[in-house]
């Protein structure tokens, strides 16, 4: 029998990772929602940032703060640039063709980042404390990251709600034909949606780095996660990507305690192919 | 057409004799990427028999994985010969692709979201194949248990050239049954439904038997073809034979080519392992990782410039000039 302080810690340690999943999750909801191509690179985007952190923090001796700011740029900058480069050529494109370019852009990314920087693991060294709370342990970066993303996701919220680009996200998002007859331009739409989708990529590299170890192969251990979570929650829809993100990180923590690592897994796929069958329209939606 | 025969039989004559050309050194290194290329080109043809019809599988390396791993384990824990084992892989593999596409079809999963789920099934596989380390060597992956010396029942041989031919008649197979599939009444029943599943069906298409049949299919050879792998290299690895990775190469391959012709799997194969070799030999172990990053580039440019793959386009041109040129099924 395990120990239930084990259950408990795990069901804690899964809730904070599932802020930041949640973070990566509505960046690539958001540019799916808005531009309707699923962007199989996103995760390969916060692993370049998480580089760029790692090299000005720990190489250079940047603070923090500072490294982070400057992930997020890099992201923003680096979501524009996809797009500019890679999405808006297959705008019309087949849809095939559309998830393969971006999976053109996944191999480019992993491998590049081989080349560059070899496949060793990476990490920035922050002497933060470990915090002990009833018998468990939690890590104060994790805490952080948990929290730093929360805000980060109302902020985003605050900004898709109460200004004036932001409803202009959401109604290209609702209708895409019927935007473009009143008269916006859907192209400076798509290209603020993928600024803004990157610089949520850069924040999540900057949680991300201070927890986890980055290589170039941490888009194929977060990516098809994260996909995962978009779909369970219904594509496009953020409330339902925000929900699915503390599902499968409860399942995956918990499963990991209870079993192995890789059953956690297992058990959050296959949870989300049975979900994907029961409930198509995502956790939240209805069924059409 | 006849003329198109001619070449095809030259082709296969010359392809008969490689492995008597006196090449010297080279010749074990040319055998070796024949045979890489006659194996994973049935692969990709496994694969686009689903795809060219819009079910974009992106968890092919599920049933290669399962189809390698079968065989492997039942030989080396059991002394099943892989032909029986072969069987019995087969029997799995189609369990599994009928537990996958009914639901699907049932449920009219498509587009993003058949892909994402087959993805799943694809990572749950080489999950599974990792967490039972005890049986399956995890992550380190398992060695093929050598029946020492050349066997027929153990499907080991020391000499290339069998595998070579081996390779070849699989390779055969594999186009004759896309030709044979092509010329098919359920070729037209597939179009119409990746065109507009709801109108197929009120035509008469039964669409959920024929998107299983089709899944079933592709299934078992992506296995067969798996499995042949396993045997030239006798080494099974988890991230080589399943999951994400080996899934998206399979399908970049295919695209790559044109997966609308009978050729485009193979050509695209062919040209990402001939990319992958010559890189290879270019830079070394100097530049680990640039063969790749050239290989990504490429994809990218050519799916914004080819969209119906190399082969497909070239194909397309050729035929421009005689009659207009037939409109590809749109993938839904």
């Amino acid at each position: 029998m395990i120990d239930p302080i084990f259950l408990a810690e795990a069901a804690v340690n899964g809730l904070l990772l599932g802020g930041v999943l949640a973070l990566l999750a509505l960046g690539l909801n958001l540019i799916f929602g808005v531009i309707d191509i699923v962007w199989i690179a996103y995760v390969d985007l916060v692993m370049i940032c998480m580089y760029a952190v790692y090299f000005l923090v720990q190489v250079y001796g940047w603070p923090i703060w500072a490294g982070s700011l400057i992930s997020v740029v890099l992201g923003a900058l680096l979501g524009v640039g996809v797009h500019l480069l890679i999405i808006s050529p297959i705008l019309g494109s087949a849809p095939v063709n559309q998830l393969l370019a971006t999976g053109g852009l996944l191999f480019f990314l992993q491998s590049f980042a081989t080349f560059l920087w070899t496949t060793d693991h990476r990490s920035v060294r922050l002497t933060l404390p470990t915090l002990e709370f009833g018998g468990m342990f939690l890590s104060f970066a994790r805490l952080i990251a948990f929290a730093v993303a929360l805000l980060v996701m109302l902020g985003l919220y605050l900004f898709l709600r109460h200004t004036y680009v932001g409803t202009a996200i959401r109604a290209v998002s609702q209708d895409r034909d019927a935007m473009a007859l009143m008269g916006a331009n859907p192209r400076s739409v798509y290209l603020v949606t993928s600024a803004v989708g990157g610089a949520l990529a850069g924040v999540a590299a900057a949680l991300l780095i201070i927890q986890y170890s980055v290589h170039p192969f941490f888009g194929a251990a977060f990516g098809p996660l994260t996909f995962m979570i978009c779909v369970l929650g219904g594509l496009g829809n953020m409330v339902g990507a925000f929900v699915a993100s503390f599902i499968m990180s409860e399942v995956i923590s918990i499963g990991g305690v209870m079993w192995s690592t890789e059953m956690g897994y297992v058990i959050a796929f296959v949870f989300f192919v049975v979900m994907i069958f029961a409930r198509p329209g995502g956790i939240l939606g209805r069924r059409t | 057409m006849s003329g198109g025969r001619g070449l095809l039989a030259a082709l296969l004559v010359i392809m008969l004799a490689v492995p008597f050309v006196p090449m010297g050194g080279m010749q074990q290194y040319m055998l070796h990427v024949l045979i890489q290329i006659f194996i994973w080109s049935f692969i990709g043809g496994a694969w686009s028999l689903m795809g060219r019809f819009g079910l974009v599988s992106l968890g092919h390396g599920a049933f290669l994985g399962l189809g390698a791993y079968t065989t492997t384990l039942l030989w080396n824990f059991f002394g099943l010969t892989p032909w029986l084992g072969a069987v019995v892989a087969i029997v799995l593999t189609a369990a599994l692709a009928v537990v996958v596409a009914y639901p699907c079809s049932r449920f009219q999963v498509v587009g993003h979201y058949f892909g994402l789920v087959t993805l799943a099934v694809g990572e749950v596989i080489r999950l599974l194949i990792i967490a039972e380390r005890d049986w399956t060597g995890g992550s380190l992956g398992l060695t093929v248990r050598p029946h020492g010396g050349d066997s027929l029942l153990a499907l080991q041989f020391a000499d290339k050239r069998v595998f070579y031919y081996g390779g070849l008649v699989l390779w055969a197979l594999g186009l004759w049954v896309w030709h044979r599939l092509d010329r098919s009444m359920a070729r037209s029943a597939m179009e119409a439904i990746g065109e507009d599943e709801t109108a197929a069906a009120s035509v008469g298409v039964h669409v959920t038997r024929f998107k299983i049949g089709i899944t079933v299919l592709s299934a078992i050879l992506t296995a067969v073809g798996g499995i042949a792998y396993a045997q030239y290299i006798a080494y099974v690895n988890p991230d080589t034979l399943a999951g994400i990775g080996v899934s998206l190469r399979i399908v970049f391959a295919v695209v790559l080519g044109g997966m609308y012709a009978l050729l485009g799997p193979t050509v695209g194969t062919a040209l990402t392992i001939a990319l992958a070799e010559v890189l290879r030999v270019v830079f070394g172990v100097t530049y680990v990782g640039m063969a790749e990053t050239i290989y990504g580039l490429l994809l990218i440019v050519f799916i914004i410039f080819l969209p119906s793959g190399i082969y497909g386009s070239i194909a397309d041109l050729l035929r421009r000039p005689r009659a207009a040129a037939p409109v590809a099924p749109a993938p839904a």
